[in-house]
């Protein structure tokens, strides 16, 4: 297992997602000897686990079942222990693209937060990129630092424990990409072009606020960087469901019952409740986030 | 990409170079050739200066289709009238505002005067721009700088731009699929360097080759193609370096009950494969026209006319020439394609492949049911659809099934926002849809028990969701 290469079989050391149902998922670190609880049972590690193929499926104690799922970016996300508020696979989808990354990239990011965006990063930039990454908060880099090592994605990534607006991000002329989600992003931006190549390159800040997003889009103008761009992307989902409509009864029909064969196949009216039409189709939930933040893209041109 | 960083060579325009034209948010794909006329935004020229000139760098267009890299800093020279007024109860549409008549503005075109300086002389000719507020002159200024200008940047192409200049261009080429989508398939199907990866689209190439720059030229992608053979015009247009043809390949998608049933015969070359195969080619001849219509239609005329000349004496001799030539090249042509098709059968027959992609004009669940088979077990897979209701019935279809999990059926919502001084809101227009997805995550198949008592052992409270019904 890696973060950023498949493998078939789980092995001790891993990181797998189980995957226990609809939205209801858990990380496991695979150790010969552990256990695991979940709501149905009892995971055993070294028989249930190791050796295994990802993917398969499960039984535990309590005779229920699970599967076994290879660790994703996008799996990592809706399961990681949350030290900060994260980014969502939505967000980090566009910031990919937008931020044109690919292998052999280089790419600058603050803060490291939770790590959600930096393992798809990695995932994007992998074998031959490299992330570095500064968070001023010590026990978040730390951990952040170790979890990259655990996910066998260290070796593409630098984690900085310092301030990014005071001290920016400890490199010079090498990035190809700067990603920003801290409070005063506009604080940064010198910071940012400072890290860029001299060819040029691109920029994101993630800010919940509008307010954020006018100063930071000054500040880039300011810097000289060029097609400055504010965007959001929200994600709907579609619960897919069949639902039964009644059909209203509108009392017995004269013009039907002209015909004596027709009026004896028309069904009783006593049983209005029974006619029903059934279609598959699809709800909103009833509640979706609204808002994450705004994205705002620039380019920086060449100096 | 191992550069130190320096080294400016890989940043400038070669001659054959695949670049991006840009002016506002338009945008035009194009091959830099020598002395090829272009016209992007009613305007030609044509290309060579640009060579040896750095992406990204913004050119003039000057008279003869000449182009000339534009003086840093010339175009910010605002206007110096700093005269505005507060608002507009005195400014009255008399349609007599602007002195310039349109014949006085095409001459000033003629006369070869740069789009600054016609704007200049507009503002200076419209008796009401000083009495405009300050941002309403803003605005005036950007609406005719828009109009008037003559300038274009050549920017390396990427996905973002590609995916851009598809959906404001050619939407219906790519089944309306809007960029941000296609960032949310790139991601969903975990694209990376180093997997083997299904594609299948009818969205000119794009698709594909969005998914081969996130690969890097490691790993392996099979194109599944219907009909005669691959469209790929969007993937030329990435100008990918060669080595990343390596990873691509190929694979007709009539052949895959043979493949799933073990009757594909990729060694010999039996006559009936044969003949199968050379109807291919003559669909692959006929599909050309159309593959390169997607470059652009002006390239094509282009072409047409350059053909066109030639001695009428010779030209019977050297069509019978020709045509023994082609037929030689022909048989190459057919053992290339039996050796291509093997290869790819032979990285399908595994069945391990690492991720799937499919964006199609077709109905998406036959297309979904019948290539999730070549997936290894916990593998994303995700379907584009531009109607949602093909992929409700990929959904209920997969869960009768079994062998996936996670199963979303989304949609994304993007809304551009203008950031200005005091007049920051959202863009009045908004794409009114960028069609839908349907993600999963394959697992390995029950096989000791059938799918319905399978279905019975799903965890309760999903069931229940599945089948509440509302009303």
């Amino acid at each position: 297992m890696s973060f950023v290469e498949y493998s078939d079989f789980i092995q001790d050391g891993d990181v797998a997602i189980v995957y226990l149902g609809h939205e209801s998922m858990m990380p496991v670190k695979v150790q010969q000897g552990a256990q695991t609880q979940t709501r149905y049972g009892v995971i055993r590690h070294s028989t249930d686990l190791i050796g295994q193929r990802y993917g398969s499926k499960v039984t535990c104690s309590k005779g229920g079942w699970v599967h076994v799922l290879h660790p994703t970016p996008e799996l990592w996300t809706v399961t990681l222990p949350h030290r900060t508020q994260i980014l969502y696979t939505t967000d980090i989808a566009t910031i990919t693209m937008m931020l044109e990354l690919k292998p052999g990239s280089i790419v600058c990011e603050s803060g490291t937060g939770s790590g959600s965006l930096s393992h798809a990063i990695l995932r994007t930039i992998a074998p031959t990129g490299h992330l570095h990454t500064v968070e001023f908060h010590q026990q978040r880099a730390e951990k952040a630092a170790e979890e990259f090592k655990e996910h066998r994605v260290g070796h593409l990534v630098t984690v900085r424990n310092q301030d990014v607006c005071k001290d920016g991000f400890g490199v010079t002329g090498v990035a190809d990409a700067v990603f920003l989600d801290i409070p005063s992003p506009w604080e940064a931006v010198r910071h940012a072009k400072t890290a860029m190549k001299k060819q040029g390159g691109r920029v994101c800040s993630f800010s919940p606020c509008i307010e954020q997003v006018q100063r930071t889009c000054e500040a880039l103008a300011d810097q000289g960087f060029e097609e400055i761009s504010t965007v959001e992307v929200l994600l709907r989902v579609h619960d897919v469901r069949t639902v039964s409509l009644p059909l209203p009864d509108f009392g017995p029909d004269p013009s039907a019952l002209t015909q004596p064969d027709a009026a004896e196949k028309t069904p009783p009216t006593s049983a209005p409740n029974q006619a029903c039409i059934a279609m598959k189709t699809t709800t909103p939930p009833r509640e979706i986030p609204g808002h994450t933040g705004y994205l705002t893209f620039a380019t920086k041109p060449r100096t | 990409m191992a550069d130190n960083g320096d080294d400016d060579s890989q940043y400038r325009i070669k001659e054959c170079d695949y670049v991006v034209l840009k002016r506002g948010d338009i945008f035009k794909a194009v091959q830099i050739q020598p002395k090829k006329k272009v016209i992007f935004e009613k305007q030609w020229f044509f290309l060579d200066n640009a060579v040896g000139h750095l992406y990204s760098t913004t050119f003039e267009i000057v008279s003869g289709g000449i182009l000339q890299p534009r003086k840093l800093k010339e175009a910010e020279s605002s206007t110096d009238a700093k005269e505005a007024g507060t608002d507009n109860r005195n400014i009255v549409d008399d349609g007599k505002s602007q002195k310039l008549t349109r014949d006085d503005i095409e001459t000033l075109k003629e006369q070869g005067l740069k789009g600054q300086e016609i704007i200049q002389q507009l503002i200076e000719n419209s008796s009401t721009f000083r009495d405009k507020t300050e941002y309403a002159q803003d605005k005036y200024i950007k609406k005719k700088k828009k109009k008037y200008e003559n300038t274009v940047t050549i920017l390396k192409p990427s996905c973002r731009i590609l995916a851009m200049m598809y959906h404001g261009r050619e939407p219906g080429k790519i089944c309306h699929l809007r960029y941000d989508t296609l960032a949310q398939m790139l991601t969903l199907a975990n694209i990376h360097a180093g997997s083997k990866v299904l594609v299948f689209e009818t969205c000119a190439g794009l698709v594909l080759g969005s998914v081969m720059e996130r690969m890097g030229g490691y790993g392996s992608v099979i194109q599944m193609y219907p009909g005669g053979g691959p469209v790929r015009a969007g993937v030329e247009s990435f100008g990918f370096p060669t080595h990343f043809h390596d990873m691509l390949h190929e694979f007709p998608i009539c052949h895959v009950n043979a493949l799933l049933a073990g009757t594909l015969d990729t060694t010999a070359k039996d006559p009936s494969a044969d003949s199968k195969q050379s109807n291919l080619a003559a669909e692959d001849d006929q599909n050309q026209p159309e593959a390169e219509q997607q470059g652009g239609p002006e390239e094509q005329s282009m072409e047409t006319s350059s053909g066109a000349d030639g001695g009428h004496d010779q030209e019977k001799e050297e069509k019978e020439k020709r045509k023994e030539a082609k037929a030689q090249g022909k048989k190459v042509k057919l053992e290339e394609k039996r050796k291509k098709l093997a290869a790819a059968a032979a990285l399908l027959e595994g069945r391990n492949a690492d991720g799937l992609v499919i964006a199609s004009r077709f109905h998406s669940c036959p297309v979904l049911m019948g290539l999730l088979k070549f997936l290894s077990p916990s593998r994303p897979f995700v379907v584009y659809s531009q109607y949602k209701e093909t992929l409700i019935e990929c959904y209920t279809k997969l869960k009768e099934h079994g062998g996936t999990v996670d199963l979303r059926l989304t949609d994304t919502w993007l809304r551009h926002y203008q950031v200005l001084p005091n007049r920051t809101h959202p863009l009045l227009l908004m794409s009114g849809g960028g069609g839908y997805l349907l993600s999963g995550t394959t697992v390995a198949m029950d096989r000791s028990k059938p799918a319905g008592a399978q279905r019975a052992e799903e965890p309760a409270p999903k069931r229940l969701k599945l089948t509440d019904t509302e009303g």
